[in-house]
Parts: structure tokens; sequence; C-alpha cells
């Protein structure tokens, strides 16, 4: 896979992307996770979440100014969710809980801190917990001065900035009040503070430091000269905080923010930390402070709910008040794809994820390929890449992904061989038809009615193409085949193509006619691979020359019109089928996300004969969607539709309707759609041309249940398969027979696959029990 | 699917050989897919080899190892 393709789609599923609060936050504080904890009563894990990335969790409960708050997506719903009072809840129930420890570090560094404000003490406790022995010096005869000087004791609890410096203490942080900090080599003095420790950090605020002139630096407003980058100063030992409310160049004065004070020291310890081990002081940094969230969320998904007030507002949140509180957290995620495709759902995870996986597993060159199923269970419909906000298929991925494993010959052969020996059936002498309309040597148009179309409903077919002929001038050949979709879906890129030469090859030899197609997946084949073919949508075409004279529909309706995936963006397509209907008399209401958001029926992507488990879900989910009859305009879907017990139309079952019940009828099966298949050429070449066909010979007279026969469709077994494994039983002896039941078993080994069949005679029919079959080959050992 | 599952690897003299007319039994037999074999004991006949595969072993143990050969 190219790696550059999978970067791009990558970046383009959002899910991993901080939610608002946790970008909005300086210091990063995973309040989505930290709420969901809180909202099923798990205090600990909660507040452990929040102490991971506040260092003075008593103080900034009580404080913080929390941008997460303004930045909460809530906000358009009822209220933000009120996270620094459920912070202060955290730290009344869980504070005690709460267990610091250093790294052990085998070379710890000295060094000094030089300001004991929050900035100071948020970087001294960042290199403590790193495992460096830290030095903090105070000019004031307290820690944290300006706290309890700018904050009354009913807003922040000297008791509260107790208990954090005494967890600060733990660390084994030394502690030099009435300390202040000058220039020159005194016992205080920077110089000799430079030659006694391994780095210094100065968080001295923003005002002017003039009495650091001499060893450091200064500006014109004897302000330290602080790389903006990196915080290095003119010393490379030192270090300082930026200062998040330093002046602008433009004037502004950003307000004190007590957490942007703690992020000033993070950032700035940060560089100390890649001093001391020396690597680069800027490359590959990811502390760049509070962002906006590219995160999508869909709010409509959401009722609006207003904040839960506590009883007693001084005390703050009860416990039963916080988990109330955060259960209003949303919570923000994107997934509106995986919501949309049981596919997507199946897995467990988002694309993202999933990218990697396909990508790690694309990689693999001995070990095991976990992700082959997965990749091949993707219906392709491109549904996700409609709802995605950057517009990421996995189909596409999903596709690069196929062509790789058959490049690398690592494409399990299980995968797709039924549904290609199935193609190539449909693409043999005994199904395929190129010719010009009886009684003509030229066609102006090509009906290519596809290769599903004829196999579900072979009638519909015939009657269409004889409507065709009237209708249109110049003629109209008859083009069955099949347009390689199967090997374009299951990454086989050098059969798909010889496939649309061969395609070309006919088209060309009946003289390059505009072709119509009938079914969907085709017209978007031809579209992209086949241009030169100018195809049109049997359903356009009809919209323009009418339907048949007096055509009124079958059944009335209501329907709800379910659009195929692969005519998701032929707006003229889905205009004209609605026109049709309603021409016809039918009533027609639409399915959830109308023609745009149209999920697959579970055939597309050749899903279904991969995971069946998915697309199961898949059809039972749509199916379930609208209680009147499905009207359709693609075989497959209509097939897998009947097969999910599903009542549903293609629309020619309207305009020609088989029986008295057209949404009743049966899905054909494997079976069945192979042997109408078989069965509309040599009709149509009786029919249309004279020409006798051979007839396929009469096989033997079997009997199965409708059981039996719903559970060899399930494993891709074919009646002619069951057939071959009697025939050849009964010829040649070779069978066991079962004591118990006395049925008779055998197996009979075509191509890669041996089938068994449990059958017993009944005069001159053979009653079939069931049939199986495996891949793997045996024989005795001598 | 009323019928009862018919069962190997436990009872092999349950199924008679219809060609030799003899029980099977229990035999060294040699399975491969994907250039890759191994020896199995399944139910044979004593006379003329045939092997006989249980849908249970089929549907079960098989398909696993054929699933984890073709992600190989």
């Amino acid at each position: 896979m190219d790696g550059e393709h999978v970067k791009t789609w990558e970046a383009r599923c959002i899910e991993e992307q901080p939610p608002a609060c946790t970008a909005a936050c300086p210091l990063h504080v995973d309040g989505r996770a930290m709420l969901g904890k809180l909202a099923t009563g798990d205090f600990s894990a909660a507040f452990a979440l929040y102490a991971r990335m506040v260092p003075f969790p008593a103080i900034i409960s009580h404080i913080c100014d929390h941008p997460c708050e303004t930045a909460c997506r809530r906000a358009e719903l009822g209220g933000s969710l009120r996270i620094r009072a459920l912070e202060r809840a955290l730290v009344e129930e869980s504070y005690a809980t709460l267990r610091r420890s250093a790294q052990r570090n085998r070379k710890p560094k000295r060094v000094a801190v030089i300001g004991g404000g929050l900035a100071g003490l948020t970087a001294a406790f960042d290199l403590a917990m790193k495992g460096h022995a830290i030095t903090v010096f105070e000019s004031e005869g307290r820690l944290l001065d300006r706290l309890h000087t700018d904050y009354d004791d009913s807003l922040l609890p000297a008791s509260a900035i107790a208990a954090d410096l005494g967890q600060l203490a733990s660390l084994g942080v030394d502690v030099r009040l009435l300390s202040r900090v000058v220039a020159g080599d005194g016992p205080l003095g920077l110089d000799f503070l430079i030659d006694s420790f391994d780095a210094l950090l100065l968080a001295l605020g923003r005002g002017p430091r003039p009495h650091l002139g001499g060893s450091l630096d200064l500006d014109a407003d004897s302000h330290v000269v602080v790389d903006a980058a990196s915080g290095a100063t003119s010393h490379p030992k030192v270090f300082a905080a930026l200062v998040h409310d330093r002046p602008t160049a433009g004037g502004e004065h950003p307000p004190y923010s007590p957490v942007g004070s703690m992020y000033d020291g993070r950032r700035a310890a940060v560089s100390v930390d890649r001093f001391l081990q020396g690597v680069s002081l800027v490359a590959g940094r990811s502390d760049a402070g509070a962002a906006a969230s590219c995160l999508y969320v869909n709010l409509d998904r959401h009722a609006p709910e207003p904040a839960v007030v506590p009883r007693d507002g001084a005390a703050g949140y009860t416990p039963d008040e916080a988990m109330a509180e955060a259960g209003r957290c949303l919570p923000c995620e994107c997934k509106e794809c995986v919501r949309a495709c049981e596919y997507l759902k199946h897995y467990g995870g988002y694309p993202k994820r999933y990218i990697r996986e396909i990508y790690n597993n694309d990689g693999i060159v001995m070990g095991n390929r976990k992700s082959n199923r997965m990749i091949d269970s993707c219906t392709l419909c491109g549904q996700c890449g409609e709802i995605c906000p950057n517009d990421l298929a996995m189909g596409d991925v999903c596709l690069e992904a196929r062509q790789s494993m058959v490049r690398q010959g690592k494409m399990p052969p299980s995968h797709h061989d039924f549904a290609l020996a199935d193609m190539e059936v449909s693409r043999s002498a005994a199904a395929a038809i190129a010719r010009h309309a009886p009684g003509t040597t030229a066609s102006a148009y090509l009906f290519f009615p596809g290769c599903q179309l004829t196999a579900s409903s072979p009638a519909a077919v015939e009657a269409i193409y004889a409507h065709l002929r009237q209708r249109l001038p110049g003629g109209v050949g008859l083009f069955v085949d099949c347009c390689g979709a199967p090997a374009q879906w299951s990454g086989r890129v050098d059969m798909h193509a010889a496939i649309l030469d061969r395609l070309r090859d006919s088209w060309r030899d009946l003289g390059s006619p505009v072709v119509i197609t009938a079914c969907s997946s085709c017209l978007k084949g031809f579209e992209a691979a086949l241009p030169e073919f100018q195809t049109r949508s049997l359903w356009t075409v009809l919209a323009d020359v009418g339907l048949p004279d007096g055509a009124r529909a079958a059944l009335p309706g209501p329907f709800a019109l379910h659009d195929p995936c692969s005519g998701r963006k032929h707006g003229d397509v889905q205009r004209a089928v609605r026109d049709l209907a309603g021409r016809l008399g039918a009533e027609v209401r639409e399915l959830p996300g109308g023609a745009d958001l149209t999920p697959c029926c579970g055939f597309g992507g050749l899903a279904e004969f991969v995971n069946p488990e998915v697309t199961d879900k898949i059809v039972v989910r749509r199916a379930g969607e609208d209680a009147a009859d499905y009207l359709t305009y693609c075989a497959m879907c209509r097939d897998n539709f009947a097969r999910a017990g599903k009542r549903a139309l293609h629309l020619l079952d309207l305009v020609f309707p088989a029986g008295d019940d057209p949404a009743g009828r049966r899905d054909p099966g494997f079976s069945g759609r192979r042997t109408n298949r078989l069965r509309f050429k040599i009709d149509m070449m009786r029919k249309l041309w004279g020409i006798d066909m051979d007839e396929p010979q009469v096989g033997l007279e079997l009997v199965i249940a409708d059981d039996v026969r719903a559970d060899m469709e399930r494993k891709l077994i074919l009646v002619p398969d069951v057939e071959a494994v009697i025939a050849s039983s009964e010829a040649s002896g070779e069978h066991v027979e079962d004591g118990v039941t006395g049925h008779r078993i055998a197996s009979y080994r075509t191509g890669h696959f041996t089938c068994w069949v449990e059958y017993e005679p009944a005069g001159s029919a053979y009653i079939v029990h069931r049939a199986y079959g495996h891949r793997m080959q045996v024989r005795v050992l001598p | 699917m009323t019928n009862v599952t018919p069962e190997g690897a436990g009872d092999p003299g349950r199924f008679t050989c219809s060609r030799c007319q003899v029980p099977l039994v229990m035999g060294k037999v040699e399975a491969s897919y994907l250039d890759h074999a191994f020896p199995v004991e399944l139910p044979v006949c004593p006379k003329c080899g045939f092997v006989y595969i249980s849908e249970a072993l089929a549907r079960g143990k098989m398909l696993k190892v054929e699933q984890a050969l073709e992600d190989k």
C-alpha cells in the first residue's frame, strides 16, 4: 500500500482529536474521560485522571479559570458542564487517594528553580517527578505568596494550599525561602548558582528583572531576553518560563490565568529536561498549549439538558449531584460513519484505527495477517465518505488494501473464489450475448441488462428489451455479460482490465453504440473505466422514451424507495426512477438518509461472501427502516431484501409483474440465479434469433427441502455441485453408509473445493439431507 | 436439518464403506492446504482408503485451520 495515501487517509479521520475541553485547557486535562468515570461513580479513577495533568489539584479546583467550560460543546445544549465544580467534588471525595512517586533516575541532575509561584512550582513538580533533584529559591517568606494575597480564604482556603504543598514536599523538593537571587557570584548570585547546578529555571512572572543584568542579557525594558520557542536565555544552562499574561506587541494585556501559569512552568520544565538529556530544545515538541478542537460533534444527536445546581452553593456538589452533572457530558466524539454502518460498528473501532491496522496488516512478512477478513468485509458502498466531515471513504482504503493483497499473493482464496467463478459463468459462452437486434445489422444502442437482472428477472429483461427496440430508433442490440465489478471489488486489477478489454472489443464489433444499462454498478463501472461507451441508465432512457403504453403499477404501494449504493452519485437516475414510479401511479416515500446516504444491501464489495455475519446485519437494519414494501432498481438489492424476509420489488416488477404478488417473489438464490442466466440465453437465442442451443442435460431428480436449500446457499454450495457429488457416488459406489440413519455420504472435488453430500435414494429420486465442504485435501498415509 | 449429526471420530465403525463393505476405522491421514501438510487421525476405509470427513470437522476445526493458513 502507498504509505502517503495511508497518511492522508489517517489524517482525515478526526476521531482521535482531543475534545473541545481538553484542547482548550493548557494542561490538556482529559475532561471527557474524567467525567465519564465520574458519571459512573468511579471518583478515584476520575480524580487520578485530573491529578495526572494537574500538579496542584486542591488549589486549581478552587481557582481555575476553566477555559474548558468556555469551550464545552454542551454550552449550546443547556449550558457547559461545570467542570471546575466537578473537579472540586473530586478533590473533596478522593484527595486522600492521591499517591505520587517520582521516577527513579539513575543520573539525577540538580536543577535550581528561581521563583516559588504556580509556574515555578509546576516546573519543580514536573522535574522532580522525572527524578531530578530540585531546589526552589523564593524571595518571599512563603511559597505561592500571590495566591495567599490575591484570593480570599473563602475562595481558596489556606488548607488547600497547604495540602498541595505537602504533596510537593513529599517528592523531596528543597525549598529556600527569603532567598532573592540576583546577578553575580554571591551565595544567591546567578553566576554561583550556574556553577553549582546543572540547570536553572527562572519563573519570576512578567515584571522587569534589572537585578539579573550582568549575568543574563536583558532587553531595553530590563526583561530577560528569552527565545520564544524554547525559553532559552543568553546562558545555555538558564531557561525562563515564557509568561502567558505578558503584554503583547499590540499592547494587549492578557488576563492572569492560574492554569496558564502552570502551563508556563510546564513548558519551561520540558526545555530544561530536553537540555539535561542533550536533545533538541524544539524538535517534535507537542506542548503547544490551548487550542481549538477539530473534533466533529453532531449536536443534533443530543437533547438539551440544564446544568445540575448544587443544593448548597458554598459547599459545592455532593457526590450524587456531581455524578448527575458529569452525566450531562455528551461525550464529544465523531463516529458519525460508525453509527451509520454495521461494518464499521462490527469491529469496535473507527476508521483511523482501522486504517492503521490495515496498513500494519499489509506490511506483515512473517506471521498472521489478522485484518484480512476485516478488509474484505467492507461493501465499498461509499456511505461513510458521504457522512464524514472530511470525506474519508473506508472503501478506498479497503480496495487499495485488497489490490495489494492480490499483488503480494496474500489474498485468502476462500474469500472471492465463489464470486469470481460465478462471474466467469456469466461471462461464458453459455450465458453471454453480444448481438444486433434480430433482423438488423446495426445498432445505435446496446442494451446491457447486467448479469444479476437477467438472473433475477429474466422475463422482465426480455420484456423491457422488446420495449426499447420498439421505442428507440437505429436498432438496439443486446449485450448480456458481466461488467467486471466482482473482479474490481476483489482487488484483481489485471483480471478487471482483461474483462474491460473484452467488453470494449465486443462493443466495437457492434459498431460502438450507446450503451444502456439497467444496473447502477455497471453504469458506475463503465463511466469510470469505459467512458467511450457513453453509457446511459435504462431509467433515464425510459423517462425520455416513456413506459409501455398503459403501464400501471402492479401494486399501488405505498413503497419505500431504496436507492442502490452504486448509484449514489447519479442524481439524474434517482430523479428518473421517482418520475417513472409516479407515472406508474405508485406511491413512493423516501427511506432515512435518502439517496445520498443509502447503505449497501450487503452484496457490494463481495462482502457477503466473506462475512455474512456483517452483511446480514446491514440488510436486516436497512429492511427494518420502513414497514412498507421496498421498491428498488437493483436486482441484487431486491433479492437480498427478499432473502432477509423483506417484501421488495424491482422497478421492472411493477411494470412487468411476475405472479400475483410481485413483492413476495422469493430470492432465487445463487443456484436459481445461475439457472436463470443460462436459461435466459437459450430462450433469447431461440425466440429472437431462431438459434437453438444445446439444452442442459437433464440431471438427477433431487429432493431438497427448503431448510436444506437455504443452508446450501449460506455455504455457497449450488444444486449442480450436489448433483455432481451424487452422480459420481452412484456411478462409482464410492461413499460410506451411516449405520444409524442409513444415509449415504459422498464427496466430489472440483477446483479447490471438496463438496460432501449426505443423501438417500428414494425411487428414481435422491433426497438431499445436507451438503457441506472444505478446501483442505486429505489422503491416507501409507 | 432435522437429521442426526453424523459423528466420525468417536465411532468410526458406525460408517461402512459401501464399496468394500467394511466398517471404517481410525487411520493416519495427511491433510494439506496451501503448501502446508500435517498428519491427523480420521475415519478411513481400511481396504480402499476412503477418508470420511464429518460436517462437524469440516465446518469446525478444519475451517479454522484453513482460515489460519490463508492468513499466513
